[in-house]
């Protein structure tokens, strides 16, 4: 199963922290990133991004997305 | 999924900034105070004023500015389809958080737009007011580090987002309603300044239309001054730190090309030149902009795409200056209000005790 995290309702910079907290857990590997606005989804792909891991994909997820990111 | 948002991206938030840095004072030539071309805590100020929330007689002015911010961003975000009606995290300390926001801005006398602002106008006292910001986001980081966190909010109904930019369609509405009479310190329900910072501004239409514009910018490019010196230290991310740059730079030189850039330290307009008051004042600011998640413009631009939380934040603010102009906690260009320093205290230990007590885990 996939690792997640639940960013959803969270004011700024919360997000971020929890993405990398678990980035910084994992060291690679895959994360779906739940967060429930346009600002938290472009915040954790350019956090992800430069730690060294690839945004995957970005989907719509309720009224939020759903942020993969990556890291082989 | 519509095109990448272009304003989100580092070159976007450069403009934006840059774009600021050209309207501010451009808005300061055509009436609005020096070095206050846009000034969101000031202008909260001038609208509690404008509503009777003060008395102080010189700052009394509805600011189309800040419901042009509001609406703006509710025009952007219903535009992209952004609009997220939220609500419910801790607005109880939002509010208090909104209330020593504006206390320690008006001992400073700006908030941080105002403070890049006055630098770019050659006001160096502001070196004061933006070091002691980043002093006070600085602390916010910390705790931030050991866990700080307002929880959660939730979405609700639609029509809780809307709420806050109602209200400044009902501060609009008054405005046109009850407009200024030259010389008169009242107008229907509506008091106005005479002279002062409140008496100066742009015509209504002016400030409206460049207010409405830079919330839609700021909207999308997610403009935030707190959040630029925030993420520099927590994370050494510098995306939103190029768009107060940009804003400085480019505010800096159209001060030039107009004729408004004055260095020095004596004499600036609505300034003073008590340094460790100008640091502290923005170093409380600068906290409680930290725990609440946003500056105080980020705060309107959050609000205008439905945030609740961010709304109450804002309430908070405009019902701090009342608090400052009524107990006398505001500073003046003669210097610190009578019970200015003693709110700066009350107010680092309410900030203080939020930080260290609020470290509820996200579940």
């Amino acid at each position: 199963m996939a690792e997640t995290v639940d960013a959803r309702g969270l004011s700024c910079p919360q997000p971020v922290i929890l993405t990398m907290n678990r980035i910084k857990a994992l060291g690679k590997g895959s994360i779906e990133v739940f967060v429930d606005t346009d600002t938290s989804k472009e915040n954790v792909s350019r956090a992800a991004t430069s730690k060294g891991w690839e945004v995957k994909n970005i989907e719509p997820d309720g009224t939020g997305y759903k942020v993969t990111i990556e890291k082989a | 999924m519509r095109v990448k948002n272009v304003l989100a991206t580092r070159w976007g938030i450069i403009a934006v900034g840059a774009i600021i840095g050209i309207l501010a004072p451009v808005l300061q030539k055509m009436g609005n105070p020096g070095n206050m071309g846009i000034c969101v805590a000031c202008f909260e100020r001038d609208i509690a004023g404008a509503i009777g929330i003060h008395r102080a007689a010189v700052v009394q002015y509805m600011r189309p500015e800040i419901i042009g911010f509001v609406l703006g961003a509710l025009a952007a975000a219903l535009i992209f389809r952004e609009y997220r009606p939220r609500a419910g995290s801790a607005p109880i300390v939002r509010f208090i958080l909104g209330v020593f926001a504006m206390i320690g801005a008006l001992v400073f006398l700006g908030c941080p737009w105002r403070a890049l602002l006055r630098l770019a106008g050659g006001d160096l006292n502001a070196i004061l007011g933006l070091a002691g910001l980043a002093f006070g986001i600085w602390i916010g980081t910390l705790f931030l580090k050991g866990g700080y966190n307002l929880g959660r909010a939730e979405p609700t109904y639609t029509s809780v987002g809307l709420l806050m930019p109602l209200v400044m369609l009902g501060f609009l509405a008054l405005a046109l309603i009850y407009p200024q009479v030259p010389g008169e310190p009242a107008s229907g329900v509506l008091f106005y300044s005479v002279k002062g910072p409140g008496a100066m501004h742009a015509s209504l239409i002016v400030s409206l239309i460049v207010g409405l514009a830079i919330g839609i910018l700021a909207q999308q490019s997610r403009f935030c001054t707190m959040g630029a010196f925030r993420d520099l230290i927590l994370f050494g991310q510098t995306h939103l730190f190029g768009g107060i740059v940009a804003l400085l730079i480019v505010a800096a030189v159209t001060n030039l090309i107009l004729g408004q850039f004055n260095a020095g330290f004596a004499g600036q307009p609505v300034a003073h030149t008590l340094h460790v008051w100008n640091f502290a004042g923005m170093a409380l600011a600068g906290l409680a902009f930290a725990l609440a998640g946003g500056c105080p413009g980020r705060q309107l631009f959050l609000a205008g795409e439905g945030d609740g939380d961010a709304a109450v934040f804002v309430i908070g603010m405009i019902v701090g200056a009342g608090f400052a102009h009524n107990f006398g906690l505001a500073s003046s260009p003669n210097g610190l209000g009578p019970h200015g320093i003693a709110a700066l205290v009350v107010g680092f230990i309410a900030c203080l005790f939020i930080g260290f007590t609020m470290r509820k885990k996200a579940a």
